[in-house]
C-alpha cells in the first residue's frame, strides 16, 4: 500500500523529471563537458585541455571581471533603486482605490516591451547625437542646464544609464508582486494600528515591512537572477560593450562564441556564471531562513 | 492636540503627493510606447528627423505593409498556437510537479527539488546547440513538437519554484476535507490545489506566454522551415543586414506586444484578487 | 476542462504531423539559406525564373539578422543538416575549419572548366577571398571553395551640401591626412560634426585601423605583424593608434561614437548630420531609403604617409558555398553558376543598389555606386592576407583604439596591452 502511494506520488512529478532532465540536463552535461576543451565550434576534433579554461577565467580574464562587475553593479540598481520605486508605487497602489486597475494596466506595459523596442525607444529619448535629447531639453526648461550631460555617450555614465533604464523596464514585475503581498495583509491590523494611535511611520515599520519581508525576498531573488543575465537592453541602447564599459556576463560569452571562436571557452564562462549566480542565490536564501524564521 | 483641519490638509496633501507620484511613473511607462506608436505612423525618413509624439501625417498604411509584406498572419498564428501549447503544458505539469513537491512525500523530494531551483539559476548560454543536437537526435528537429518541448523545459524551474511556495501556504484543512470525500490525489490536485493557487497560477501564465511570445533564437535554429516560424521572425524581416525599415518595424512591434498586454489585462484580475483573502504570499 | 485537455493533445499531434509529412515530398529541390533580408524579394523572383526555365525547385530560406544566420549555421553544421547552398559570415579561420570538416565543397574544377570560363566572369579580388591559396597556413586543399554574388568596398563618404556650407570645395575631398585635420577646423567652425561610423561594432574600427596600417608600414610589415615578426609596440603601429588620438583631440569624431552601431551611424549621416561617414557600398540603398536628396560623394580615406598606397577592404561581399555533402550537388552548382550570371547579377545590383561581382554586369549601375566600383584597385581583405590573427589580439587591439577614442588609454599604453596578448597566444600555440 505503501509502495503503491509512493508510485502515485512519483507520477505526479514524472513529466516535469522527464522533460527536465532530457531537455535541460543533457544539454547542460553536455555544456560542462565542452567547458574542458578547446575547441571551435566547428571541427569534429576537439583537445581536452582539463580546468585551463576555467584557470584562464579566474587569472588572465580581466574583460570577464569587468563584465561581472558592471552585472553587478546594474543589479545592485536594480536591487535598491527598483525595487524601492516599485514597493512605493504598491504601497501607493493599495491604498489608492480609485484608479488601481488603470494604474497596474499601465506598470505592467514596460516588462511586456520587448527589450528591442525599449533599447531603441530609451536611446531616441535620451540621445543627444541621434535621438531627441529630451533628457536635456527637460533640464535645461527646468533651469538646471549645468546637469545637462551626453548620457549614453559619456563612458563614465553611459552605465548608469543603461541601468536605469533597465529598472523602468524591471520594476512592473516587484510592483505587481509587492502588491499581492500587500493585498494580503488584513485590513483589522491598519484599523487596529490607528485605533492605538500610532503614526503611519509606526505602521509601516513595525507592520508592513516585517509581513512583507517573505516577498521582499523573493523579488530580491528574482530581481538577481534576472538583471544579472540582462543583455539586449544594451544592445539597444549604447551598441555593445563601449569599450568594456557597459560589458555583461551574457554579451562577453557571445562575443567569445562568435568573435573568437572558442566555444569550449564560452561554455566555461557559462559555466562559471551559473556557479557564481547560484551561490549568490544560496547565500541569499540562508541569510533570508533567519529573517523569515523571526 | 492638532485640530482636524491640520489631519485633513495633511491627508490632501498626502494624496496629491501621492497621486502626483503615480502619475508622473505613467507618464515615464507610457512615453515610449506612445514613442512606438507614433513611430509606426510616420516615414523611413521623417522617423527620426520629426520628433513630435503626434506625426505629421498619419500613414495608416504602415500597419497594412507591416502585414501583408511579411506573410505575417502565419506567423501570428503559430505563435499564437506555441503559446497556448507551452503555457498549457507548464501549467499542467509544473502545477502537478509543485503540489507534490509541496504537499506529498517521496524518497528524494528535496533533492529532485533542489536540482531545480539550481537549474533556475544555472542559464546556460550557449545551449541552443545543444539543443539542436539533442532534437536531432529525437528526430523532433524542424517539428512544432521539439520547440514546444524546449519551451515547456525553459519556463519549468520558474513555474514549480512559484507554485510551490503558493501551495505551501494552502490550509491543510481543505485536503483533509476533499479526501474525507473520497477524492484522490490527483482529484486534490484538481478540485483543490488548482483553484486555490489562480493567482500563482495566473503569474505563471503571464510570464510564460511572455516568454514563448518573444522568444526567436531557438525558433531559428530549430525551425528550417518557413512555415513554423514564430512571430518574432516577421520582425526580423523589418531589420535587414543593411536597411531597417524603421515604420514597418515599429507598426510590427506595436501589433506585437498587443496580444500581451491583452493576456495580462486579463489575468491581472486574478492575481491580486484571489491573493487578498490567504494568507500572505511566499 | 478535461476536454479541453484532450482537446489540446490531439490538436498538438495533429500539427507536428501535417508539419512532418510537409517534408516528405521529394522533389527536386535546391535549398538555399541566406541572411539578406534586403534582397529576399528577389531571390523569389529569380527562384522562380529558375524553376520556369529548368523546372528545378529553388528553396531560398532566410534567417535573419545575420548574427542568428551564424548560430544556424554552426547549428546545422554540427547536426550535419546544412542546405544545398548557404554562406558562412565568419572569418578565414572559421571558413577553413567548415572546410575540414568537409561542409564546403572545392569548386575549382567547375570554376577552371572549359578555360577558366565561369572564374573569368569575376572580379579577381572577389574570388580571391573565398580561396585559400597552396601551402596557406589554414591546412586547406589549395583551391576556391565559394561562389561571390555581390562585392563591396568599404570607404570614406562627405556630404556635399555641409561641404559647401563650411566653405570646403565639394569636388575635391580631402586626400591627405593634413588637408582632412584642416577640413574638420573649418566644419567645427561652421558648428557641422565630421566622421561617424559605426564604431560600437569592432570590426569597423579594426577595418579603419588597418587600411591606415597599411598606408603607414606597407602589406608585408602589416602581415609580418601578424606572423609575430614584428611587435605590436612598433612605432610604426603607435602611429596608428595615434591617428585615433589625432582625432579625438582634434574632435573629429561625432560624439559617441563608439556607441553607434553601423545603422545609427549610416541614420545619423543619411540625415545630414556630419560632414564624413566611413561606410560600406551597401549604404547606398539604405541613404536612398533615408533621404533621397542626400547630395555625397566617395574618396578614400585620406592617406596619412605617401610611403604606400591607401588602401581599403574590398572584395566579396556575399558568398554562398556548396554543401559537400548535399545530395543535390550538381544542379545545386549549376544554379550558382546561373545565380552568377551577366543578367542575374544586373538584376541584383538594379534592385538592391549592390555591386556585381560579375564584371560584365557593371553596366548600368547608378553613378555613386560607380564610385564605390572605381575604388576597386585599392582593395585588399583579410581573406586573401593567408593568414589571421588571433581573434583576441585583434579584439583587444580594436578595445584600446575605443579607449583611445574616449581619452581613457594612450596610444602607447595600448600598444603595449596588445603586444602582451600577442605574446601570450604566440606563447600558447607552441607545443
Amino acid at each position: 500500500m505503501r509502495i503503491k502511494s509512493t508510485l502515485e506520488n512519483y507520477f505526479f512529478i514524472l513529466p516535469a523529471v522527464i522533460i527536465f532532465a532530457i531537455f535541460y540536463i543533457i544539454p547542460f552535461l553536455w555544456v560542462f563537458q565542452l567547458s574542458m576543451f578547446d575547441w571551435d565550434g566547428i571541427l569534429p576534433t576537439k583537445t581536452f585541455i582539463w580546468f585551463q579554461n576555467f584557470k584562464e577565467i579566474v587569472i588572465q580574464d580581466p574583460s570577464w571581471w569587468q563584465a561581472m562587475r558592471n552585472a553587478g553593479y546594474i543589479t545592485l540598481i536594480a536591487l535598491t533603486f527598483q525595487n524601492a520605486v516599485a514597493f512605493l508605487l504598491a504601497l501607493a497602489c493599495d491604498r489608492e482605490i480609485k484608479m488601481k486597475n488603470f494604474y497596474r494596466a499601465i506598470f505592467f506595459i514596460p516588462p511586456v516591451l520587448s527589450e528591442i523596442v525599449v533599447g531603441m525607444a530609451w536611446r531616441f529619448i535620451i540621445s543627444d547625437v541621434d535621438g531627441a535629447n529630451i533628457i536635456n531639453r527637460m533640464l535645461v526648461s527646468v533651469g538646471l542646464p549645468q546637469l545637462v550631460h551626453n548620457w549614453l555617450s559619456d563612458p563614465k555614465t553611459a552605465l548608469t544609464t543603461v541601468a536605469l533604464v533597465h529598472s523602468w523596464k524591471g520594476f512592473g514585475w516587484g510592483f505587481l508582486i509587492f502588491l499581492a503581498g500587500l493585498q494580503t495583509i488584513p485590513k483589522e491590523l491598519y484599523e487596529a494600528a490607528r485605533v492605538d494611535g500610532a503614526s503611519a511611520w509606526d505602521y509601516f515599520k513595525k507592520i508592513i515591512i516585517p509581513l512583507m519581508v517573505p516577498v521582499i525576498v523573493v523579488v530580491a531573488i528574482l530581481t538577481i537572477l534576472g538583471t544579472m543575465q540582462a543583455f539586449a537592453l544594451i544592445l539597444g541602447l549604447v551598441g555593445g560593450e563601449f569599450a568594456g564599459h557597459t560589458s555583461v556576463p551574457v554579451l562577453r560569452i557571445l562575443a567569445v562564441m562568435r568573435d573568437s571562436s572558442r566555444f569550449g571557452y564560452a561554455c566555461a564562462q557559462g559555466i562559471s556564471f551559473g556557479a557564481i549566480l547560484v551561490a549568490i542565490s544560496f547565500i541569499q536564501y540562508r541569510l533570508s531562513k533567519r529573517y523569515r524564521e523571526a | 492636540m492638532k485640530s482636524s483641519i491640520y489631519y485633513q490638509t495633511k491627508k490632501v496633501a498626502i494624496n496629491f503627493l501621492v497621486h502626483l507620484f503615480l502619475l508622473s511613473m505613467v507618464l515615464l511607462c507610457l512615453y515610449p510606447l506612445l514613442w512606438m506608436v507614433a513611430s509606426s505612423f510616420k516615414t523611413q525618413a521623417t522617423i527620426f528627423s520629426d520628433i513630435s509624439l503626434i506625426p505629421r501625417q498619419f500613414h495608416f498604411e504602415n500597419y497594412y505593409l507591416a502585414v501583408s509584406k511579411s506573410d505575417f498572419g502565419r506567423y501570428f498564428l503559430n505563435s499564437v498556437f506555441y503559446t497556448i501549447s507551452v503555457v498549457f503544458g507548464i501549467v499542467v505539469i509544473s502545477s502537478m510537479a509543485a503540489y507534490a513537491f509541496s504537499r506529498l512525500k517521496f524518497p528524494g523530494r528535496n533533492i529532485i527539488f533542489t536540482v531545480f531551483i539550481a537549474a533556475m539559476m544555472i542559464p546556460i548560454p550557449g545551449s541552443f546547440v545543444a539543443l539542436f543536437i539533442l532534437l536531432n537526435k529525437l528526430h523532433l528537429r524542424n517539428t512544432p513538437l521539439g520547440y514546444i518541448l524546449c519551451m515547456i523545459s525553459v519556463g519549468l524551474s520558474m513555474s514549480i519554484f512559484l507554485l510551490k511556495t503558493f501551495f505551501d501556504k494552502m490550509p491543510r484543512e481543505l485536503e483533509d476535507a476533499a479526501r474525507i470525500d473520497g477524492c484522490s490525489k490527483l482529484g486534490i490536485w484538481r478540485h483543490v490545489a488548482l483553484p486555490f493557487a489562480k493567482p500563482a497560477l495566473a503569474v505563471v501564465i503571464v510570464f510564460n506566454a511572455l516568454n514563448v511570445w518573444n522568444e526567436y533564437v531557438l525558433a531559428l535554429i530549430i525551425f528550417d522551415s518557413k512555415n513554423l516560424m514564430p512571430l518574432q521572425r516577421a520582425l526580423m524581416m523589418f531589420r535587414g543586414e543593411f536597411l531597417t525599415n524603421y515604420p514597418l518595424l515599429m507598426a510590427g512591434l506595436t501589433i506585437t506586444a498587443l496580444p500581451i498586454i491583452i493576456v495580462y489585462l486579463f489575468m491581472q484580475k486574478y492575481i491580486v484578487k484571489g491573493v487578498a483573502s490567504q494568507t500572505v504570499f511566499g | 476542462m478535461k476536454r479541453l485537455f484532450l482537446l489540446g493533445l490531439i490538436f498538438c499531434f495533429l500539427f507536428c504531423f501535417g508539419c512532418c509529412k510537409a517534408a516528405q515530398d521529394k522533389k527536386k529541390v535546391i535549398t538555399v539559406w541566406h541572411w539578406m533580408t534586403d534582397r529576399d524579394e528577389s531571390f523569389q523572383e529569380l527562384a522562380k525564373q529558375y524553376e520556369q526555365k529548368t523546372g528545378i525547385k529553388v528553396n531560398f530560406e532566410l534567417y535573419a539578422p545575420s548574427e542568428q544566420y551564424s548560430q544556424k549555421v554552426r547549428a546545422a553544421a554540427q547536426g550535419k543538416n546544412l542546405p544545398d547552398i548557404f554562406g558562412i559570415l565568419s572569418e578565414k579561420k572559421d571558413f577553413a575549419s567548415f572546410i575540414k570538416s568537409g561542409h564546403v565543397a572545392n569548386l575549382t574544377p567547375y570554376l577552371e572548366s572549359d578555360n577558366g570560363r565561369w572564374k573569368k566572369e569575376f572580379f579577381t579580388k572577389a574570388l580571391e577571398v573565398n580561396e585559400f591559396k597552396p601551402d596557406n597556413t589554414y591546412g586547406v586543399e589549395a583551391g576556391f571553395y565559394g561562389i561571390p554574388i555581390d562585392v563591396m568596398t568599404i570607404e570614406m563618404l562627405y556630404n556635399k551640401k555641409l561641404f559647401k556650407k563650411a566653405g570646403l570645395n565639394p569636388d575635391v575631398p580631402p586626400a591627405t591626412w593634413e588637408e582632412f585635420l584642416a577640413a574638420i577646423e573649418k566644419l567645427r567652425a561652421a558648428n557641422i560634426p565630421g566622421l561617424v561610423s559605426g564604431w560600437s561594432e569592432i570590426w569597423m574600427i579594426d577595418c579603419f585601423a588597418s587600411n591606415y596600417a597599411f598606408n603607414i608600414m606597407g602589406e608585408k610589415k602589416v602581415l609580418d605583424t601578424i606572423k609575430g615578426l614584428i611587435p605590436y609596440t612598433d612605432p610604426d603601429w603607435i602611429k596608428v593608434f595615434d591617428l585615433f588620438a589625432q582625432m579625438r583631440d582634434n574632435k573629429a569624431l561625432v560624439t559617441g561614437v563608439i556607441t553607434m552601431i553601423n545603422k545609427t551611424a549610416e541614420q545619423l549621416f543619411a540625415n545630414e548630420k556630419c560632414a564624413f561617414a566611413f561606410n560600406g557600398s551597401w549604404c547606398v540603398n539604405v541613404y536612398k531609403g533615408m533621404n533621397p536628396d542626400l547630395e555625397y560623394g566617395v574618396m578614400l580615406p585620406p592617406a596619412a604617409s605617401d610611403s604606400f598606397p591607401m588602401v581599403v577592404w574590398g572584395g566579396a561581399g556575399s558568398s554562398l558555398l556548396i554543401n559537400d555533402r548535399s545530395a543535390n550537388k550538381e544542379i545545386a552548382i549549376e544554379f550558382l553558376k546561373w545565380l552568377s550570371d551577366k543578367d542575374q547579377q544586373v538584376f541584383l545590383a538594379n534592385k538592391t543598389n549592390n555591386l556585381p561581382a560579375n564584371k560584365d554586369a557593371l553596366t548600368g549601375i547608378p553613378p555613386i555606386l560607380a564610385q564605390f566600383a572605381d575604388d576597386m584597385d585599392y582593395t585588399t581583405h583579410p581573406n586573401i592576407w593567408g593568414i589571421s590573427e588571433f581573434p583576441i589580439v585583434t579584439e583587444t587591439l580594436d578595445k584600446g583604439i575605443q579607449s583611445i577614442i574616449i581619452g581613457e588609454k594612450t596610444p602607447q599604453q595600448v600598444a603595449i596591452e596588445v603586444q602582451k596578448i600577442k605574446e601570450r597566444e604566440l606563447a600558447r600555440k607552441k607545443p
